[in-house]
Order: structure tokens, then C-alpha cells, then sequence
């Protein structure tokens, strides 16, 4: 237990500090915020109406930026043979991994897409809904996203790889936190969405790291 | 109580000689010799026959001629779902006994199910701009054949930037379990998000909702498509077979 809180530890240290942390991916998300008014133009109900979708799709974009730093780093200087030589399953490390890259990325942007989302004119009583939306998906995000990171590592062009990877995979929670936030919003029931997208994210917690971890093995091979 | 008259002695056969025929990669090369111009010429005769009596048949009174698109539309669409089968089979074979035969036989599938994507998506637009106005509505079937696409498109990315041959297609096995697991995902999350898409037609409880007429050319096609794949899957698993022989000699002879 105390090699797994040590690991955990490790790994949110790493992601928060290393390159920047997270003001990388939520200075990327503001950035997207703000160009997006200057394509479409400012007028309020124009924006307001697409204001959560682009809030969310956004935030899809943005965990695809921490995703080459999840597994690449560790790959070159040999951190990872030595995480997969350790006696704790590959498995349950590639889940504390992505679980730390969430705690450190996943939850900054969880906080910023509210904002992001008002600022584009959603309505206020949309917020609450947006920041659990963005918690729970950011937890799917990652960890579909670890996925194409550990498949694409010691590949050329990584990064891009990883995203023409993970993106396929991005579109069903995608579509169903998208759902929830728009029935949210014209009042209809929103919770089938919504419980769609954490058993999406309750289903890649559980079988990522197994992908994760046999994509790790082939690359140490 | 009955005891075995005698024990089997030499060589056996029924399984265990059937699954020699595609792991043993000598026997696969004598069988597919001959199988893959067979599978070639019914190709050409059922898909000739399908696109005679399409032509022949009568116009459609809602869809005017347009309804000849659907014989060549069908088809691809099924068989972009069938080639993803078949590649994810191939690729959990290569993963878990490491099968050479079976690494190859996926390698060989995947620009052929994104061939078929592609002319299932083509068609099905081209059938849409008079039928429903557009090329391209974002409706669940369009949508998630779209999302195949890209998984199609993953996949033959991430195995061409590989430079280790082994390692790439290793990588690519697990790449296409994934997108096994996330198809079906995908396909009713699409469906719920927006329908346009008419149902399943052809093959459904009550009998098939064509006519005749409509229903034996779309049926050759689909068959023609089907010993189509088969021919030109197993010419790319041999020219694969050989280019790896052709590698394995190089660096034999690089040895000195």
C-alpha cells in the first residue's frame, strides 16, 4: 500500500511539475476559449448556444496535451523498466499513473471549463453539471488517452500518433457528456447521459490499464 | 460402457490438420495458390451477374434509379464491418499464440476493410444528395462507419511507424482489440445521439423487406464482395509471407 501512495505520490508530483504542469493544458483550453467568439463571431446567442458543446469538446482537446508526457518520459530514461520489474502488477501501475495525471491535469481543467463554459454565455445553473461532467469524463479521457500514449511509445511522430489513436475513442464520451449538458439545458432528463458517461469512464478505469500495460510490455521488449 | 476399439496412431486428422492448414505457413502457401484465383473468379462471376440483374432490374417507384447505388452500397458497408471482424481475430491469434501467419493475415486485411469503409461511405453519399437532400447528415449509422474509418485509419498509422516490424504490429494487435471493445460502444452511443438511417432491411425477424427483384442483385454483390475480400486477402498474406522470406534471406546473407 505504501508502494502504491508512493507511486501515486510520485506520479502527481511529476505531472504538476514537470514542463510546466497544468497551466500548459489550461492555458491551451483559455486559448481555445477565446479564439473560438473570434471564429463565430460575438454575438450572445449564438455563443450561448453553443457554449457548453464547445466548453466540452475543448476539454477533449486539452487532455490530449499531458498525454505524451504520461508514459514517454519514463520510457527514455528507463524509469519504466524499472516500474515494470517492480513486484507490483504493470497493470495497477499504469492505473496509478493515469489516476495521477488526473489528479493533476483532469482536475485543474475539471475547474476551468465551468468558467470557460460562462464565459461563453452558459447559463449559470449549466455549472455544477459542467465541473461533475468534466471530472467524471476527464477520468475517461485519460485513461482511453493512456491507451494510445502507451501504444504509441517508441513509434515516430509519438505525439501525433497518440492523438489519431485516442481521438476514435473520444467519441463516445464525447457524445454522451455532450448529451447530458445540451438535455440539461433544454430541461429535458439528463441523467441518462450522464450515467452513460461514468459507466464509459467506470469501464476504461478497469480495462485501460490492462491495454496500458501489455502496450508497456511490448515497448520494454 | 464402450472402450476405444484402438488407439489412434499417425498422423491425425479433422481439427487438428484443419488448423495446421492456416498456422503451418507451407501448407497455407500450397492451399491459398489455388484458392485465391477461385475465390477471384466467383467474384467476378457473382459480382457480373449482381450488377446484370441490378441493371436490369426495374426503377425503384419512390427512388427512382437511385435504388441501383444501394447494390454496391450494401455490400461495402457490411463487409467494413466483417474485414474489422476479421482483423480482430487475426490480431487477438498474433497477440496470444504469436502467430506469424495470423500477424500477416492482419497486417493484409486493414487497407482492405478501409477500402470498403471508404466505398460504403462514398456510395452512401452519393445516394444521399437525391434521396435525403445531402451528402452527409450526421446520423448514427454514418457517423459510427465514420468512426471505423478513423479506427481503420489508426490502426494502419500506427503499425507504419513502427520501425520495429515486431514490436509495430504487436502494438497494432492490441490497438484493434481496442477499437473492438469501443465499436459497439460507439455504435450505440451515435445511435441514441440522432437517427436517420433507415433499420436493418434485408436481414430481419419477419423476412427480408425487399423485393425480390431487389433483393437476389444486392444478395450477389454482397457474395461477390465476400469471395472478392477472401482473393485479395490471401494474394496480400503470401506477397506479406514472402517479403518477410525475402527480408529473412537479406539478413542471412548480410551475414555472410
Amino acid at each position: 500500500m505504501s508502494r502504491l501512495s508512493a507511486l501515486l505520490a510520485r506520479e502527481t508530483a511529476l505531472a504538476w511539475g514537470r514542463g510546466g504542469g497544468p497551466m500548459v493544458s489550461v492555458g491551451f483550453y483559455a486559448g481555445v476559449a477565446t479564439l473560438l467568439p473570434l471564429a463565430i463571431g460575438p454575438e450572445p446567442q449564438r455563443l450561448a448556444a453553443i457554449a457548453p458543446g464547445a466548453a466540452w469538446v475543448a476539454l477533449a482537446l486539452a487532455s490530449l496535451l499531458s498525454l505524451d508526457r504520461l508514459f514517454e518520459r519514463d520510457f527514455e530514461d528507463g524509469a519504466l523498466d524499472h516500474l515494470a520489474l517492480s513486484p507490483t502488477p504493470l497493470e495497477l501501475t499504469c492505473a496509478v499513473k493515469c489516476f495521477g495525471q488526473w489528479l493533476a491535469t483532469g482536475a485543474p481543467l475539471a475547474v476551468a471549463a465551468p468558467i470557460a463554459a460562462m464565459s461563453l454565455g452558459a447559463p449559470v445553473a449549466l455549472t455544477p453539471l459542467i465541473f461533475v461532467c468534466a471530472l467524471v469524463g476527464g477520468l475517461a479521457f485519460t485513461f482511453t488517452g493512456g491507451i494510445g500514449a502507451a501504444l504509441s511509445l517508441g513509434a515516430r511522430r509519438g505525439g501525433l500518433l497518440t492523438a489519431v489513436i485516442v481521438l476514435p475513442l473520444f467519441i463516445a464520451p464525447v457524445i454522451f457528456g455532450g448529451g447530458a449538458l445540451a438535455a440539461f439545458e433544454t430541461g429535458l432528463p439528463w441523467t441518462a447521459g450522464f450515467a452513460y458517461l461514468c459507466a464509459y469512464a467506470a469501464a476504461f478505469v478497469a480495462l485501460g490499464p490492462i491495454f496500458m500495460a501489455a502496450a508497456c510490455r511490448n515497448a520494454l521488449s | 460402457m464402450t472402450v476405444p476399439s484402438s488407439p489412434s496412431t499417425g498422423p491425425r486428422f479433422g481439427w487438428h490438420a484443419f488448423v495446421l492448414l492456416f498456422a503451418n505457413p507451407e501448407r497455407f502457401m500450397a492451399w491459398s495458390r489455388w484458392a485465391a484465383p477461385i475465390f477471384g473468379a466467383l467474384a467476378v462471376a457473382a459480382g457480373g451477374l449482381g450488377l446484370y440483374l441490378g441493371w436490369s432490374a426495374p426503377v425503384d417507384y419512390q427512388q427512382g434509379a437511385t435504388v441501383r447505388i444501394l447494390f454496391i452500397h450494401i455490400a461495402s458497408a457490411w463487409m467494413s464491418e466483417f474485414v474489422y471482424a476479421c482483423l480482430a481475430v487475426a490480431s487477438l491469434l498474433a497477440l496470444v499464440w504469436r502467430q506469424m501467419l495470423a500477424d500477416a493475415a492482419a497486417q493484409a486485411a486493414a487497407p482492405l476493410g478501409a477500402g470498403f469503409t471508404v466505398l460504403a461511405l462514398v456510395t452512401g453519399s452519393l445516394w444521399g444528395r437525391p434521396m435525403w437532400g445531402t451528402y452527409w447528415v450526421w446520423d448514427a449509422r454514418l457517423t459510427s462507419v465514420l468512426a471505423l474509418l478513423l479506427i481503420y485509419l489508426a490502426y494502419i498509422a500506427l503499425r507504419a511507424s513502427m520501425d520495429d516490424e515486431t514490436k509495430g504490429g504487436r502494438a497494432a494487435a492490441i490497438l484493434a482489440l481496442v477499437g473492438a471493445v469501443n465499436l459497439p460502444i460507439i455504435h450505440y452511443s451515435v445511435t441514441w445521439w440522432n437517427t436517420l438511417h433507415q433499420g436493418a432491411s434485408v436481414f430481419r425477424s419477419g423476412g427480408s423487406a425487399l423485393a425480390p427483384v431487389f433483393y437476389w442483385p444486392a444478395i450477389l454483390v454482397a457474395l461477390s464482395y465476400m469471395s472478392g475480400f477472401g482473393s485479395l486477402w490471401l494474394v496480400r498474406i503470401r506477397g506479406e509471407v514472402w517479403r518477410r522470406r525475402a527480408d529473412a534471406a537479406a539478413l542471412r546473407a548480410a551475414r555472410g
